[in-house]
């Protein structure tokens, strides 16, 4: 047990107050980070930080090489039970059978994922404000109460981290080791982008959008987490800043009072805790958008482990995925009995067309009965009746979207961990 | 006249009323505050660790390092200068090869 008063911690922080009205915490100064460090002698930590105090419970997730364990914990604030990916600043994933439950995720179980660490821990809703201002006719300073006040929208859709799947990529890349939870459904309520940049009045010669949230990193010149979008993307109407998720305000670790929600694109773009939009004469060159979160340029950015001097975009559009929910990896199935077998899909930004099901590797498949179709955007359920033999058996299963895109049969490989979508497979021994 | 328009005003409010964006009450958006885990754990390790102990906490914390799959070591070479130099961290140059050695022994590849 570490003694509480020798343990550099975030309650050791000095509290200043944002533009925002947000009070941010700050982490240690390292200086005092260091002085901490000194005095706790640093050989009496033996323990292994995997298994902090805070663990309820160690989970494997079915990745291809160690380390597979991960504890699970109830320790976030509006947050129920959730796999610990990191403390700080929090990657928290959504524990697969959660999505068996139902076609919308739960906030408590919705996947947490911040880049700095430095993330406002309050936020009054009554000085809180929305900055609007760059290539604009009016910049506008936003309460929450006049964003009330617009005209509302609701849109199910799905957010996924880029990397999600990422702790299956061979060769093994850095990064999130996630397994497939981090990525949520959700009902978004809020109001349309264009109507706050119409409001404004964007200036002809406008390119981009860029975003910002309330998080900002520890270290002061190390570059601020923003986004952007094309202008005519940011003005097509579908993009949304979402007050409410699945009809509750947002969980403060999922962007709570405002974030940008960005259908059918990764969730990259759907800024957390916005609170500036920057309307831009020319193409944001800034790290988050020229450096990281690039894929190469290639069909399902792919390519050979090792391979340089590739074309590198902007990730942008999901692709159509599905899993199986009711079944985990290496579980019992019981044999020659009908059984139900279902899980859920998305076409990435188009609708779901069909998901189908394969009990042969991947040499036949048959179709399964789709769920209520809440959208393009948003989960889809999928279900079919399957008997299996004695054995063991791989199961797999496929989507297709409405667009005629189809999950591939081998998985794509890029430095980043980014964009998998290969038809996932998930072995049961039928007994 | 004047009771025939308050009807058909009143009449239209109801109509509006029951349009999804309208019936919907407002959300309440209150005001949040929380308290998130510190994340402190220390590496393991004792003195082989006290480099990446003095450096890379202030930032982020240990989990999501240990959770990393056995990497080049030069892939952890790279992670560490893209820290120095990407995202600024104030790490002396005399402890990056304590830090590299320490991440290439607990995560090198086989």
């Amino acid at each position: 047990m570490i003694p509480h008063k020798l343990v550099p911690s975030s309650h050791g922080v000095d509290v200043r107050h944002s533009f925002a009205g947000a009070a941010l915490v700050r982490p240690l100064s390292r200086r005092s980070a260091l002085r901490q460090f000194g005095l706790a002698g640093l050989s009496l930590f033996a323990a292994s930080a995997l298994a902090p105090a805070m663990a309820d419970e160690i989970v494997g997730l079915p990745l291809p090489s160690g380390p597979r364990e991960r504890p699970t914990t109830h320790d976030f604030p509006q947050k129920g039970h959730m796999i610990l990916q990191r403390t700080r600043p929090p990657l928290l994933e959504t524990p697969m059978e959660v999505f068996d439950r139902g076609v919308f995720t739960p906030n408590d179980q919705f996947y947490v994922r911040w880049h700095w660490a430095v993330i406002p821990n309050s936020v009054d809703v009554n000085t809180f404000r929305l900055a609007v201002r760059g290539h604009v006719n009016k910049s506008l300073s936003l309460s929450i109460a006049e964003l009330l006040k617009m005209p509302r929208v609701e849109l199910a859709a799905v957010n996924q981290c880029s990397g999600n799947s990422r702790g299956f990529y061979l060769p093994r890349v850095a990064g999130a080791q996630w397994a497939h939870g981090a990525m949520g459904n959700a009902r978004w309520t809020g109001i349309r982008l264009k109507d706050v940049l119409d409001l404004a009045g964007v200036k002809a010669g406008a390119v981009q959008v860029r975003f910002d949230g309330l998080d900002e990193p520890v270290v002061t010149d190390a570059p601020d987490f923003k986004k952007s979008l094309d202008i005519d993307h940011a003005r097509d109407g579908e993009v949304m800043i979402a007050f409410a998720m699945n009809d509750e305000q947002l969980p403060l670790l999922n962007g709570f009072p405002l974030r940008l929600i960005v259908p059918g694109w990764y969730s990259t773009y759907w800024v957390k805790m916005l609170s500036d939009i920057e309307v831009l004469d020319k193409p944001d060159d800034n790290y988050w958008m020229a450096v990281a979160y690039t894929i190469p340029d290639t069909p399902h950015a792919n390519i050979a482990p090792g391979q340089t001097g590739v074309k590198m975009v902007p990730i942008n559009r999901m692709v159509p995925r599905s899993f199986l929910t009711n079944f985990a990896e290496g579980s019992s199935f019981p044999a020659s009995t009908p059984s139900s077998v279902r899980g859920i899909a998305f076409g990435g930004d188009n609708g779901v067309a069909r998901v189908e099901l394969s009990s042969d590797g991947g040499k036949s498949w048959r179709p399964t009965a789709l769920g209520k179709d809440y959208g393009k955007y948003s989960f889809r359920q999928w279900e079919t009746k399957l008997a299996l033999d004695k054995g063991n058996h791989a199961l797999m299963v496929r989507c297709t979207n409405l667009a005629g895109d189809t999950q591939p049969a081998s998985p794509n490989w890029n430095n980043g961990g980014f964009m998998r979508n290969v038809i996932e497979t998930v072995q049961v021994a039928a007994a | 006249m004047r009771k025939q328009l308050l009807a058909i005003g009143c009449l239209s409010a109801a109509m509006l009323a029951a349009t999804p964006a309208l019936v919907q009450g407002l959300p309440s958006i209150k005001s949040t505050t929380v308290d998130l885990p510190p994340g402190d754990s220390m590496f393991p390790g004792g003195a082989a660790a006290d480099a990446i102990n003095n450096n890379c906490l202030a930032c982020h914390s240990a989990d999501m390092v240990l959770n990393q799959p056995a990497l080049p070591k030069a892939t952890w070479e790279a992670e560490v200068h893209k820290m120095i130099h990407v995202y600024k961290a104030p790490i002396d140059d005399a402890d990056v090869p304590a830090i590299v050695d320490y991440l290439a022994s607990m995560k090198g590849a086989q």
